[in-house]
């Protein structure tokens, strides 16, 4: 059997899980038309002043976001866990931090790149100025995998509790709030023409820290879960 | 002699000290709120700017103080828990949670009542606000993944490792919210120079050694059920007095 470098090991379970969800295809698409339909629901529910959506937007693309990033957690490891897949990941010689980091960058592909892709269109539907809306991708771009990170810990430790949906939301949403804070930050800040650096660069710190300690935390979970 | 450092940390003997603890936490604290309150509301002078509506820092300052440190200490247990696999600190870990989420309650409803004469409005988005109400939040999250996992040990793990990552968060969320927003006074009690009367101080004091002698109280009231609870089935507590007759 030949060794699998680190990267290798990565690609492979990265292109196992996009595999895996290209033959369900219909799991990516509801998280997705979720996060357009609630950002859609907004103007509905407050009035079509072009003026106060426009303030409104990042915070309500990101709320949204959020949300729909919640939605797709369960998945994470739940379809591992039921076919006894993850319990051969935790018996496996290579690293389980490596294996829970391809599996979160996968997750990320999955539900949090369609959202990035698809903000800028939600963002023309609040009236938001081409400026702003590359503030927007941005900040996503770099919030996204954040959120996918944290929420990987709280997938592994609620992994197959009953109820585990709502509960994992109620773990990992107050964790999130920085993202959501320094996110919005960054777009309103464009809008009222300051400088966006700093923000991004907060944003790229909460990713660093996030990259270098959530897959371990997320693996020391996964032995708690399994054990 | 050797001492046995650890004699105690085995339910079955923390359980008894832990009764034998219990008046003598409770009734200082009962003793103390009564001298701290009445210190607080008769003899303290009223505040120049906000009138007889300060007198609720009494509360609300040892609440919040209260509310962020049993947090720690939670964190702290939980983590001695999940290192060294000793079952009474997980036990104290998920004795606390509940206390410590009353006083991040208590702290958020008189900060409430505080705020509705001070400035105008019961809740504003402020960042000590905001960062009191998340930490009630995660409070929730801790009682909510504890009690959702049947099994007691993996419980106690699984809810160690999210307290630790709270406690890591903590920080960044209270600067997050505080560069998003920040309304509260600053800070009057500090150890060198501070600017309240003596007797306020001597009363927030007071009531804060109160309210550090009802945690403890309460926490190990409650982690002798939660040991009866876990231990029913060992023969020790079928030999206890009050489980026999």
């Amino acid at each position: 059997m030949n060794k699998l470098s680190l990267f290798g090991l990565l690609r492979l379970v990265i292109s196992r899980d996009l595999m895996l969800a290209m033959r369900r295809r219909a799991d990516v698409l509801t998280t997705l038309i979720f996060f357009v339909m609630v950002v859609s629901l907004f103007p509905l529910g407050v009035g079509p002043e072009l003026g106060m959506l426009r303030k409104m937007a990042p915070g309500v693309v990101w709320v949204a976001a959020l949300l729909a990033s919640m939605l797709s957690l369960g998945r994470m490891f739940s379809a591992d866990y039921l076919d006894g897949t993850l319990e051969q990941m935790l018996l496996a010689p290579q690293s389980l931090s490596v294996l829970v980091l391809g599996k979160i960058l996968a997750h990320w592909m999955l539900s949090g790149l369609p959202l990035v892709l698809m903000a800028p269109v939600l963002g023309l539907q609040f009236d938001m100025s081409v400026q702003s809306l590359w503030v927007l991708i941005a900040s996503l771009l770099l919030g996204t995998p954040v959120l996918s990170m944290i929420g990987a810990v709280g997938a592994a430790l609620t992994l197959g509790l009953r109820g585990g949906g709502v509960l994992v939301s109620l773990l990992v949403l107050p964790l999130c709030i920085p993202v959501l804070i320094f996110g919005t930050g960054a777009v309103e800040a464009a809008a009222s023409g300051m400088s966006v650096a700093s923000h991004l660069s907060l944003l790229g710190a909460l990713l660093v820290l996030a990259l270098v300690f959530t897959p371990w935390v997320t693996a020391q979970a996964l032995r708690i879960s399994m054990e | 002699m050797a001492i046995n450092w650890f004699k105690y940390s085995a339910p079955s003997t923390f359980y008894g000290l832990a009764g034998k603890l219990v008046p003598w936490f409770a009734w200082p604290s009962a003793i103390l709120f009564v001298i701290g309150l009445y210190i607080g509301f008769f003899v303290a002078p009223t505040d120049a700017v906000q009138g007889e509506a300060y007198r609720i820092i009494f509360i609300h300052v040892p609440a919040s103080i209260m509310s962020m440190f049993l947090y720690l200490i939670m964190a702290a247990y939980a983590a001695l828990g999940l290192i060294f696999n000793t079952r009474l600190s997980s036990m104290m870990a998920s004795a606390l949670a509940p206390t410590g989420a009353l006083f991040a309650f208590i702290s958020l409803w008189t900060g409430a009542l505080w705020g509705k004469p001070m400035w105008g409005a019961w809740w504003v988005w402020d960042a000590r606000l905001t960062s009191e109400l998340i930490l009630l939040f995660l409070y929730f999250g801790f009682i909510a993944l504890h009690a959702s996992i049947d099994d007691p040990r993996r419980a106690d793990r699984a809810s160690a490792l999210l307290a630790i990552l709270g406690s890591v968060n903590v920080p960044i969320i209270y600067f997050s919210v505080k560069w998003w927003n920040t309304l509260h006074q600053g800070s009057t009690v500090k150890f060198t120079g501070t600017s309240m009367h003596v007797a306020m101080q001597q009363a927030m004091f007071i009531t804060l050694v109160a309210c550090w002698m009802y945690a403890i109280a309460m926490t190990l009231a409650r982690v002798r059920s939660i040991i009866l609870e876990r231990e029913r089935n060992t023969q020790w507590v079928a030999e206890l007095p009050e489980v026999r007759s």
